[in-house]
């Protein structure tokens, strides 16, 4: 009987999500102000109920009091974050408050399917991070020196970068992090953002080309030292936001191809100068030929892919723990193995209306530095998710990154928030300056109009 | 009033043009920082025109993962479900019984049977019969029970009789397969291997079904558990092996049919020129060639010596051949490289290049020397030449069946490759047909059907590179097919150190021919 309800529930998951998907997209060619809000709310009413039915399936499975209660925290949690956010700030874009929230949903979903304990620690961390998150947009709007801190970031960053790879621990033949007293901290994560202002401030103020060349060679110490840290996943996200932003900012297709170019000539050498870059490559042409060591991780995460097929076997059906390390680099194939391809086709959707989103806002910003901060945390964003699912797939080779928002991790999830929030701060900024432009055209009619009429009579 | 949630792409529609306009605003008057700093100009068109194209960029980057799920989900699923190291439907026994794997005459070779505690036995009712091909469950999995694994655990029954089975809490029922497999077949020819150690391939060469596959020793598949220990010991001749996959030998004399194609080749139009006078043995930079108990077969053309298996003259033919010509041939013939089965197997070996020594390539031309070889794969080549050069696909499993008899998927028989010409598989047949009318098959001839074959003796050293002579051993082979005009069958045997072809091979064959023939007319 239980065994029933989790396929009927598979297949009602799948249809929500879908339904979700489709009206991340519908919004863009809705005009109407009410139109739009019912249908962001309409977004919200499917995720609840994916949330709800992934937890009576939970419950019917685990069988124990205390996911009834679990599943209070999380539903209080979602929605005081989109009460929050909404009531905050009204001006927020909702579509991303919407996808924020149901990455988040996705991936307790999942963590809580893989592990209680681990779930219950991210869920600490998001809470703790939400309300971080709803600081941000606060401190965007005020503080507006942190447009001129361009020299402090790259001190900060390469600092930070540099202590990993000089102190930090191996974990899975990569230095991330530091670990004290049961947290660990991935500095990486944060020096992203870091990274990203740094760069928006060299590049929005270069003014000839040495300011460029002193850029890039900035930008080029970041990623080598992530390169020295083995953090092949993190040197690449690097590389390309950087050449992203360099692009938009130049507006030169030549820098942007010579920068491709140069990074794919470094990959050739970094293949044959590091013998780890060549097992990653090795194992992506083919896991099977040393399958029972380096290549079972990835092989296990195509044998979940292939086991959940377009519908996945429902939750709990599968058996997503035996890749190691799901629940950070692997998240993908455990979505697609229980919820299966159509659903994780949607997950890649959202991703990608997310990413829209911030391209748009980076467009409608009439400040230069806002504007490449907004694009160049549009784009880390965009790599990671295309190196980690591309990954799980083998599509691409594994480069070992996190799903942001959904896998397990302190660090990014509390990046990750910061990142959509600085977004969000930057986009109700927008609309202060759209409205202050409104407000002047207002005065200024009246002004012209009390010349003509003289003024108002009461 | 305002601008709220406006949440249209600009790229998609540009329509915020308002900032230029009030470029020269003294926005300081209402105390707020200029918030259009435009040091160049730049229209916000062009500028966007930029930002649009990441957008873009990046679109097609996330939209290549999902062409890249739905290639995955179509292309790659099915192969990866039949990963011998695949142990995900293993989380399926929780909900749904092992299907079952039927013969293609109907016998039942494996089943699941449930008692009423709900415990649950796999049987194997044939026992040693089908050990290796059919496979086994317990102690990891092996055979056709793992690769077919996916199959066997996916239920597709009804789904009224799911939601029946569901709401009883009862576990559906996995699909059924139905093999090409014969067990008559393949019961003769296990009876006819009888004691030696080897394998028998029988296989279709119109549609690449294979009819019989028996390899030994064999082991009884229901009492893997007890004899575990006994089976894998050091001592115990890898009775778990299926030699017919993964046995690899040296092809001994019916790798002839190899270098006399590769003869042909180089020689299109004066091949039947060719002769040579066999005096039992013939040496070259100190390496001797001897025929079979120093026979002298006197003068031959290519065809008689092709009958006769005489060593001397194709070691002979081996010095006039392009080696490394007659190493991309072999390699078109599958060596070196993958075989066309889902089954496990290990890859045939062919060593020969440009800077071979005579030795070698005289010893590689009669098929010895460093050539290996699995009867699985000469069973494939024999095919080729059976079905006018062209390679079927070979398979195992003729159809996937739910548990009431409803076909989920049926196997279709699709050519694998073209390996020769029709020319070329005409004349070997020719050669084949007078192995077995004058030459060492002769066992075959004057049958109530027609067979066209090939020997071997394959010799090997039992303890390894000694150069003794007393520690050599020979195997026994044989490859052919029957009624030549249009085939039926081919049969590839192996005995292990069953002496010449013809002492132990050919009568195994003869065996497995006769039992397709009482088959067919009873």
């Amino acid at each position: 009987m239980v065994n029933l309800i989790i396929q009927f529930s598979k297949y009602a998951i799948i249809l929500l999500m879908a339904i979700y998907t489709m009206q991340s997209y519908i919004v863009f060619s809705k005009k109407d102000e009410e139109d739009k809000e019912f249908l962001f709310l309409r977004q919200n009413l499917m995720m609840f109920m994916i949330h709800f039915i992934a937890f009576v399936n939970m419950y019917l499975k685990m069988e124990q009091p205390k996911l009834l209660f679990y599943y209070g925290a999380q539903f209080i949690y979602l929605a005081a974050t989109l009460v929050f956010f909404r009531n905050l700030y009204p001006r927020a874009s909702k579509l991303i408050v919407n996808h924020m929230c149901m990455l988040i949903t996705i991936g307790f979903i999942m963590i809580t399917r893989l592990s209680y304990d681990q779930s219950i620690k991210q869920f600490k961390i998001a809470a703790v991070s939400t309300v971080i998150a709803l600081i941000i947009p606060v401190i965007i709007r005020k503080v507006k020196v942190i447009t001129r801190w361009t020299w402090l970031y790259a001190a900060v960053g390469i600092g930070a970068l540099g202590a990993v790879a000089v102190a930090a621990q191996t974990t899975y033949g990569a230095k991330l992090g530091f670990s004290f007293g049961g947290f660990s901290v991935q500095p990486s994560e944060f020096v992203k953002i870091i990274f990203v202002f740094c760069m928006a401030g060299m590049l929005g103020n270069a003014k000839n080309f040495k300011d460029i060349v002193v850029t890039t060679a900035v930008a080029a110490v970041h990623v080598l030292i992530l390169v020295y840290s083995t953090d092949l996943g993190g040197a690449l996200i690097f590389f390309v936001t950087y050449m992203i932003m360099l692009y938009v900012s130049t507006r030169k297709v030549s820098y942007l191809l010579a920068g491709l170019a140069a990074g794919a000539l470094a990959a050739v050498a970094a293949y044959f100068l590091f013998s780890h870059v060549r097992q990653r490559v090795d194992i992506w042409m083919d896991p099977f030929r040393d399958y029972e060591n380096s290549g079972y991780q990835i092989a296990q995460s195509m044998f979940a892919i292939a086991a959940g097929g377009w519908f996945g076997t429902g939750l709990f059906q599968g058996s997503p723990g035996s890749i190691p390390i799901v629940e950070q680099d692997f998240m993908f194939a455990a979505i697609s193995e229980e919820l299966g391809a159509i659903f994780a086709i949607c997950f890649i959707l959202v991703c990608m209306s997310c990413y829209i989103m911030f391209v748009n806002i980076a467009m409608r910003l009439s400040n230069r530095f806002y504007r490449l901060v907004a694009l160049g945390l549009g784009t880390m964003y965009a790599v990671q998710v295309f190196l980690t699912i591309g990954g799980a797939m083998k599509f691409i080779p594994m480069t070992g990154v996190t799903i942001p928002l959904v896998s397990y991790g302190g660090s990014s999830m509390l990046s990750t928030m910061i990142m959509f929030a600085v977004i969000q701060g930057l986009y109700i900024l927008r609309e202060d300056e759209e409205d202050q432009i409104e407000r002047f055209r207002e005065r200024k009619l009246a002004m012209e109009r009390q010349r003509y009429y003289g003024a108002p009579r009461g | 009033m305002g601008h709220q949630g406006v949440d249209i792409p600009d790229f998609v529609s540009h329509r915020n043009e308002n900032e230029e306009r009030f470029r020269e605003s003294p926005y300081s008057e209402f105390g707020y920082e200029e918030p259009v700093p435009p040091k160049k100009t730049i229209s916000k068109k062009q500028r966007n025109k930029t930002y649009g194209r990441v957008a873009y960029l990046f679109s097609a980057l996330f939209l290549s993962m999902i062409g890249y799920m739905i290639y995955f989900q179509t292309v790659k699923t099915e192969e990866l479900n039949r990963n011998p190291n695949n142990s995900k439907k293993d989380a399926q026994e929780e909900y749904v019984v092992r299907g079952s794997i039927f013969s293609a005459d109907g016998e039942i070779l494996a089943g699941t049977n449930v008692d009423e505690d709900g415990v649950e036995t796999r049987l194997y009712p044939l026992g040693n019969l089908f050990a290796h091909v059919v496979g086994y469950t317990s102690k990891g999995k092996s055979g056709l029970e793992a690769i077919y694994n996916n199959d066997l655990m996916t239920s597709n029954q009804s789904i009224t009789d799911k939601v029946a089975s569901g709401t009883q809490n009862k576990k559906e029922q996995g699909n059924t397969l139905i093999l090409t497999l014969d067990t008559r077949i393949q019961q003769a020819a296990s009876e006819a291997l009888g004691a030696y150690k080897g394998a028998v391939v029988v296989m279709e060469p119109s549609t690449g079904k294979i009819l019989a596959m028996v390899s030994k020793p064999d082991f009884d598949p229901n009492n893997l558990d007890e004899r575990w220990e006994f089976l894998t010991a050091e001592d115990s001749q890898s009775p778990l092996l299926n030699r017919a996959l993964q046995g690899l030998y040296p092809p001994g004399s019916t790798f002839k049919i190899l270098t006399a194609l590769e003869y042909l080749r180089e020689h299109p139009t004066d091949y039947q020129n060719y002769w040579y006078e066999c005096q039992g043995a013939f040496s070259q930079d100190e390496v001797q060639i001897k025929c079979y108990d120093y026979e002298v077969h006197g003068y031959e053309d290519l065809q008689t010596s092709f009958q006769n298996s005489c060593n001397t003259s194709f070691a002979n033919i081996g010095l006039q051949l392009d080696c490394d010509q007659f190493a991309k041939t072999c390699e078109e013939f599958l060596f070196n490289s993958k075989l066309p089965t889902v089954m496990p197997y290990s890859s045939s070996q062919f060593v020969l290049n440009g800077k071979s020594s005579y030795g070698e390539i005289m010893t590689t031309a009669i098929g010895q020397g460093d050539t290996l070889v699995s009867p699985f794969h000469m069973a494939l080549i024999t095919s080729a030449v059976a079905n006018d050069g062209v390679l079927m696909y070979p398979y195992l499993v003729d159809r996937v069946e739910n548990v009431d008899g409803v076909l989920v998927k049926e196997t279709k028989a699709i050519p694998y490759k073209e390996l020769m010409t029709e020319t070329e598989a005409s004349i070997l047949t020719d050669f084949m047909v007078s192995v077995v009318q004058y030459g060492t098959a002769t066992r075959l001839s004057g049958l109530g059907y027609t067979v066209a074959g090939k020997t071997g003796s394959a010799e090997y050293e039992v303890n390894g590179n000694t150069g003794n002579e007393e520690n050599f051993s020979t195997h026994s082979w044989f490859v052919g097919f029957s009624n030549v005009e249009d085939p039926d069958i081919v049969v590839s045997v192996i005995a292990e150190d069953g002496g010449t072809g013809n002492s132990a091979a050919v009568p195994i064959a003869k065996a497995v021919f006769d039992a397709y023939y009482a088959m067919q007319y009873n």
